[in-house]
């Protein structure tokens, strides 16, 4: 029986012929992920554990980002536990403030995942490198604890959902409204325990940053992990950004999926998800009354990247924020906020009234920097809508493109660029 | 092994923010998640848990973030068993790795109402509605699963090893 590209990937981690769907495997680990929430509570698991160190100082990439710089004693506490534990293992890879990024935005950038790897991250975005043609999976702290120290990870070897794109997006749709109108259409549940394998010949119309996008909220539906083959542009992005080697797999002729969707790119609208969940999903048109926000949040892992960054320039260059409205941008790395500003793309934001950050998860879960009050409703470009997610109970999350939500930044309500 | 208690109903698609929010993530002590456990979806159940109750959710229990806290704040409650229609695999996976148990179960899920007494054992995966008389069947484990259950938890699994 043939196999998929994600099977394919671990039959090979797991030094087997084949593997089917269903199967438990153990697989080598190319790259152990953790951040400053979860790589405390597997330091301290790993500290039960009857090992000398880890398998690995190369291999294992720790990256604070949630709640830095520190927002709270607590969180000091925990990043000095992480930068502690990083330098007693001399992990190469450790990231310190005026360095790091979001992890997901950061780790391609530095080029620790390419094609072919098995990674797993104590966070649950870590299914994002699935856009270089990796196997990338999020995991629970034990997990990265053990995979810290033995190097190996268990799995049950999914099977698969195939998404054959076709066609070209217009303009201001983006991979945000890809995946959104994804979730909407299988629900978040819809790929649970499954590989989404992205395919066919539209993908050659989305950027590197709008793949990251998608694979990046495959964990939305519930995926195990989003994956796309590897053409021209992925490959030319792992030789610009990584000196490693990489392996490229690609999917049997007669793999075996579950489901298979074609999705005409072409057809699709700026898409946005209502709370609570991202597969609220209504297109722009289908939205017919007036909305009216308080907030926007342009960044997190999901889009925080340089044509994230771009696209809301595009929108907000001689323009300028609704009165009332904060409109809060974050650069994803330190290299992205570099880039933004040598291309002039800050100074349009603040000229238009918004406020750029250093780079941080904050206010994506409700951490800090963008908290909402009681009733209040932000577009944001980030990956959940859930209750509470951005702060109170009763505030609400509108997940869209950084266009939709840069257009939405400018008029105080739910708005496409296309209409400004 | 065996999980007796009270139960907890909840539905569709309860999420790791609504089982433990962010804004307490700055800590990773069992006991202090424990105190805000649930509490964006149902503030009255750290008030009323009891050791040994039992949660029962129907489809996607768990879903979104990877946090370990949400299954750690539960299991530090004094939750004995989460029941659900089903799991979002990394909560699945990190409750077998930290020694919660849980059982899918759609079935039961529909079943099983708010307040009925349940007991759960996780040998066979029989899972009693003591209030209304009725049995059903879980899912048992796969054999490496109960392996790692058996020792309570990966890391003691990977030190026996």
């Amino acid at each position: 029986m043939g196999m998929t590209m994600t099977q394919k990937i671990l039959a090979a981690h797991a030094g087997l012929e084949s593997v089917e769907a269903g199967q438990l495997i153990e697989a080598d680990l190319d790259l152990v992920l953790g951040n400053d929430i979860t790589s405390p509570v597997a330091i301290k698991e790993m500290d039960k554990m009857k090992v000398s160190g880890v398998f690995d100082k190369d291999k294992i990439a720790l990256v604070p980002d949630h709640f830095v710089p520190n927002k709270d004693i607590k969180s000091a506490e925990h990043c000095k536990c992480v930068r502690e534990f990083a330098y007693r293992n001399e992990i190469t890879n450790y990231f310190e403030v005026g360095e790091m990024g979001i992890e997901h935005a950061l780790l391609p950038e530095k080029g620790l995942t390419v094609a072919g790897d098995v990674i797993i991250g104590a966070d649950s975005h870590t299914c994002t490198y699935g856009a270089l043609g990796a196997f990338s999976t999020g995991v629970g702290s034990t997990d990265m604890a053990a995979g810290m120290a033995t190097g190996k990870a268990w799995f049950k070897v999914p099977s698969a959902i195939r998404f054959n794109l076709v066609g070209k997006p217009s303009e201001w749709v983006s991979g945000k409204d890809v995946i959104l109108h994804i979730i909407g259409m299988i629900g978040v549940d819809g790929a649970l325990y499954k590989s989404m394998e992205f395919v066919g010949e539209g993908i050659k119309n989305l950027t590197m940053d709008d793949r990251f996008t998608i694979a990046n909220m495959a964990i939305e539906a519930g995926g195990k992990n989003g994956i796309f083959p590897v053409d021209e542009l992925a490959a030319a992005y792992m030789k610009e950004h990584s000196a490693r080697e990489f392996k490229v797999y690609e999917a049997d002729a007669d793999a075996v999926y579950d489901e298979e969707y074609t999705i005409d790119l072409s057809a699709l609208r700026p898409t946005v998800a209502f709370p609570h969940l991202p597969e609220n999903t209504k297109t722009i048109d289908e939205i017919t009354e007036d909305i009216r926000i308080d907030q926007v949040v342009i960044g997190s892992c999901t889009n925080g990247r340089l044509d994230d960054l771009r696209t809301a320039a595009r929108v907000l260059k001689d323009r300028h924020v609704a009165k009332g409205m904060r409109c809060i941008i974050i650069p994803a790395t330190q290299a992205i906020y570099m880039q933004a500003m040598e291309e002039g793309l800050l100074k349009i934001f603040l000229q238009a009234g918004a406020v750029v950050s250093t780079p941080t998860c904050g206010p994506c879960l409700g951490g800090y920097m963008g908290i909402l009050a009681e009733g209040e409703r932000c577009v944001s470009t980030t990956n959940r809508n859930f209750v509470g997610r951005m702060g109170h109970v009763k505030s609400e999350i509108y997940l869209a493109s950084p266009a939709v939500a840069a257009a939405s930044a400018v008029t105080g309500k739910i708005s496409c660029p296309c209409r400004l | 092994m065996k999980a007796h208690g009270t139960v907890f109903k909840y539905g569709d698609n309860v999420d790791t923010d609504v089982i433990i929010p962010a804004r307490y993530l700055n800590s990773s002590e069992p006991a202090e998640l424990a105190s805000h456990c649930m509490e964006d979806l149902d503030a009255e159940f750290i008030k009323k848990v009891k050791k040994g109750d039992i949660i029962v959710a129907d489809k996607n229990f768990g879903c979104g973030s990877s946090r370990e806290h949400a299954p750690i704040a539960i299991k530090a409650a004094g939750v004995g068993c989460v029941i659900a229609e089903t799991f979002a695999r990394i909560f699945y996976r990190n409750s077998i790795n930290i020694g919660l148990p849980i059982v899918e179960c759609a079935e039961a899920a529909k079943g099983i109402e708010a307040g009925d007494e349940v007991e759960v054992d996780f040998d066979s995966g029989l899972i009693t509605n003591v209030t209304k008389g009725i049995t059903y069947q879980g899912q048992a484990f796969p054999e490496f699963m109960q392996r790692i259950i058996r020792a309570e938890g990966l890391v003691n699994y990977i030190n026996n090893k």
